[in-house]
């Protein structure tokens, strides 16, 4: 199903996975900021460069992994470069990598005693800072933001705001497209712009 | 280091950090439980701090380490080496030249940009523990967002003093939700956390513990309508700068009551300096 | 005289350093320790900074003691900072000691049994005098042969099989780890186990010791002592058996509790359990005390005392976190000292002017707050 095993890790992981960390931080500390990541990766078809790069630098064999259908051709990759454990069922993933928006009701959104016990979904779009407009708020926010996403469903802003009120339970999405990645924390507020 | 990781930590470390690190930005004040390794410094002397530092650190960023304001105390010393050691980064005493700035008691003075990082050491994570020592009891508490607890505390201390007479460490509420300790802080940095432009994170080694505080995030010093928060400070101008609005140590200079006051932050004091404030101590010596 | 901010913290930590590795050496005309006489001689350090530090290594533990200049709280914490950097490459299979090559085996609970009473290399029976025989270079005595005696059944089996005493775990579940994971709570039995092996030997002491001063009594009896020598063996996935990596020596105390019963279990014993690196019996038997403390929830008993409090017990039981909590207390604190100054100092002028509304004396309540906070 997949030959993509044979294409290389980050080839300097330590330096690669702390700037693709510091890009995912930045985004999720100021939602719906573009940042770049996986340049310099030969990223594993149907994945682009800042999904893999996100993957490669917090997924490990204690974070079970769940593939939606189409991102499931990356699925040798993954458990070799990651040691990935890859689960069938999303409720138990700590990490989910989907193509197309999933249900988010069927992520863990974890406890009112452990809210930090919940999915991180790496929902990797066609494009970003382009597409619809959505305007963010929210911590990490000075004032609302805008940020253009191509590809979402019109119900990912009913889905969300469903996301919204669990808070401080609740998921949180990395959007990669490209080699740009934005963050969308479950503080945030999203409304169609 | 020979022998030794970038940063110390191995990478699976890093990644687990990493990955409560995320969590705690997403959700405002929360204390995320996190697999705190043992470091090679003693507990409460910012094993915490250090694991987030050496889980944020890249090879270009410019380290600034401050203890009680000052980047020549031992301690800051001390740490400051252990990352020019394990990592070759750079390091700096210049707040505006820092990317990362880890910090024991103190906020400096400048202004924090929104490219920097501020990674907090915390002795004790729980804004709770003086009042419900179990922890069992306290994550309960912050679940339900029941602080009572502190609420009643706080109107004690106004009915027995007159105000609240907390003056460090000084409890705050995170985007209206989460009660959390600001580190022991005095209570004069406090309004800095409140909307501050950089990123600040927290690490407590010991009780295993990471939350954070993203940009532009509401941190209210808890207090009353009719008793509101107030920062202390002496009421001095700084002896070397003439500062009169920044946070003073109070020196003993001799036994017969001689008092001086000077910033707290060095950087700041020395770069008021160099741009021509002189204080009180600086005239005198000039007269002489 | 002009006041200057102190400056040189670089330079005294090198002084620091510099003089603290001449202390160690001490006098260059006596010759100095070599690790080998650390184990050999001092084994008891050794065993417990192996123990604490949670890591089984002579050599390096002997190291350890010898850098820490004896302070064992000390050494076990480099031995553990020393531990974390390590990689994993295998989890052992749990230990049989059963199968333990025996030095030392004793029961207080019957006169005589299967395999006998082993002294061993016992204090028990040493009247404590100073012998000045040992102030000078004694030669050594010849060494006799001291066969190790193999498998003796242990007491606990010995009750079981007439349904007296509880059963064993399964052992099915993977067992957690504290050193990778923060605690959390309820804490699992091998978990709570993991942190009394690693605890300070005088906590678990003085806290065993309060359990049977009333504080969470548990009718203990001291079932079985044993120490010896166990095989430590790992079975690769990829070979599909076990292979032996190697022995170490353990001290493992059963205490035998007695138990009433409850409405689905018939009275039985039930039991207490310590097991620890070296040559460590007076922590195997105080980690026994407070583990069967612990399981006074589990076994319906009233929960009172210290010892029984579970998230007490393990939030204090390290002493490398101890240490460095109680001892961080001597660096700069003179920030937060400032702002108490200035908040009394605020306090009194204010009280001078108003007095606050009601109830206790301003002076009072002052020195409260520097004293509790
Ligand atoms: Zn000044």
């Amino acid at each position: 199903m997949s030959a993509s095993i044979d294409l290389p890790g980050f080839a300097d992981p330590v330096t690669e996975a702390q700037a693709t960390f510091r890009a995912v931080l930045d985004a999720m500390a100021r939602p719906g900021t573009i940042h770049r990541a996986g340049q310099h990766l030969a990223a594993p078809a149907p994945l682009d460069g800042a999904t893999a790069a996100v993957l490669l630098t917090l997924v490990d064999h204690e974070t079970p992994l769940w593939l939606d259908a189409e991102a499931a051709p990356a699925r040798d990759w993954l458990a070799f470069h990651c040691g990935a454990v890859l689960v069938p069922e999303p409720d138990t993933a700590c990490f989910a990598v989907a193509l197309s928006l999933p249900d988010l009701a069927r992520f863990s959104a974890g406890s009112h005693e452990a809210p930090e016990v919940s999915a991180t979904v790496v929902l990797q779009v066609p494009a970003l800072a382009s597409g619809t407009r959505y305007r963010l708020s929210g911590p990490g926010l000075r004032e609302p933001e805008e940020l253009s996403v191509t590809g979402l469903p019109p119900w990912f802003i009913t889905q969300w705001q469903q996301n919204r009120t669990l808070f401080p339970r609740g998921l949180d999405v990395i959007l990669c497209a490209g080699t740009m990645l934005a963050a969308l924390p479950r503080s945030v507020s999203i409304e169609e712009g | 280091m020979k022998g030794y990781n970038f940063a110390y930590l191995d990478e699976q470390t890093k990644r687990m950090i990493r990955r409560a690190l995320l969590k705690a930005v997403a959700i405002p004040g929360h204390q995320v439980p996190f697999g705190s390794r043992e470091m090679p410094l003693p507990y409460g002397w910012g094993t915490g701090g250090i694991q987030v530092t050496a889980s944020v650190l890249g090879r270009s960023d410019v380290l600034k380490v401050i203890d009680q304001g000052a980047d020549d105390t031992t301690n800051a010393v001390s740490i400051r080496r252990f990352f020019a050691r394990t990592a070759g980064v750079r390091t700096t005493t210049h707040t505006s030249e820092a990317t990362v700035i880890q910090t024991r008691h103190r906020i400096p003075e400048t202004t924090l940009r929104d490219d920097q990082i501020i990674v907090y050491q915390v002795p004790q994570p729980e804004p709770l523990f003086r009042l419900e020592p179990s922890r069992i009891e306290t994550r309960r508490m912050h679940a339900l967002a029941d602080y009572g607890l502190m609420h009643v505390k706080l109107y004690e201390d106004v009915a027995r003093f007159g105000q609240i007479s907390i003056s460090y460490d000084y409890p705050v509420l995170v985007n209206q939700r989460y009660l959390m300790s600001p580190s022991p802080i005095p209570a004069f940095d406090n309004p800095k956390m409140h909307l501050m432009p950089a990123l600040q994170l927290f690490g407590a080694g010991r009780e295993k513990r990471i939350y954070a505080i993203p940009p532009w995030t509401e941190v209210r010093s808890l207090d009353f309508e009719d008793h509101p928060f107030r920062p202390i400070r002496a009421p001095h101008p700084c002896g070397l700068c003439g500062a009169t609005d920044s946070y003073l140590d109070e020196v003993v200079i001799d036994d017969k009551g001689g008092r001086l006051f000077v910033c707290s932050d060095t950087d700041h004091c020395a770069e008021r300096r160099a741009a021509g404030h002189v204080g009180s101590e600086g005239l005198r010596e000039a007269a002489e | 005289m002009a006041y200057v901010a102190v400056k040189g913290g670089e330079q005294a930590i090198d002084h620091a350093h510099a003089w603290l590795a001449e202390e160690r050496r001490g006098d260059t005309a006596i010759p100095e320790l070599s690790l080998a006489q650390i184990d050999g001689q001092l084994g008891r350090s050794v065993d417990r900074a192996m123990g604490e530090g949670s890591l089984y290594d002579r050599e390096l533990a002997a190291l350890a003691v010898k850098q820490a200049q004896g302070d064992l709280i000390e050494a076990a914490f480099l031995l553990r900072a020393y531990r974390t950097t390590l990689p994993r490459f295998a989890h052992s299979s749990p230990v049989d000691t059963s199968d333990m090559r025996i030095r030392r085996r004793i029961s207080a609970v019957f006169k005589d049994l299967p395999g006998g009473q082993v002294l061993g290399p016992t204090y028990d029976y040493t009247h404590r005098l100073l012998d000045l025989e040992l102030a000078h270079d004694s030669g050594g005595a010849t060494p006799k042969c001291h066969d190790p005696m193999t498998a003796m059944p242990r007491v606990p089996d010995i009750l079981r099989r007439e349904g007296l005493m509880e059963p064993d775990g399964d052992g099915a579940t993977e067992p957690g780890d504290l050193t990778r994971q923060p605690l959390a709570f309820p804490a699992s039995r091998d978990v709570r186990l993991q942190a009394l092996a690693r605890g300070d030997e005088g906590f678990l002491l003085a806290l065993g010791y309060s359990t049977q001063r009333g504080y969470g009594g548990t009718h203990p009896f001291a079932g079985e002592i044993r120490m010896g020598e166990v095989a430590v063996e790992i079975e690769p996935p990829e070979l599909g058996f076990a292979i032996d990596i190697g022995d170490i020596l353990v001290t493992e105390c059963q205490m035998v509790n007695q138990f009433k019963g409850s409405k689905t279990v018939p009275p039985q014993f039930t039991r207490g359990y310590g097991l620890v690196f070296g040559f460590s019996e007076r922590k195997a038997m105080a980690m026994a005390l407070v583990d069967r403390a612990m399981r006074a929830e589990e076994l319906g008993e009233e929960v009172t005392a210290p010892a029984q409090t579970v998230e007490f017990v393990l939030y204090h039981a390290d002493n490398i976190e101890a240490t460095g909590f109680v001892e961080h207390l001597k660096l700069p604190h003179y920030v937060d000292f400032q702002s108490e100054l200035e908040n009394v100092r605020r306090m009194r002028r204010e009280h001078e002017t108003s007095p606050p509304p009601a109830g206790g004396g301003l002076g009072e309540g002052a020195v409260r707050t520097l004293v509790n906070r």
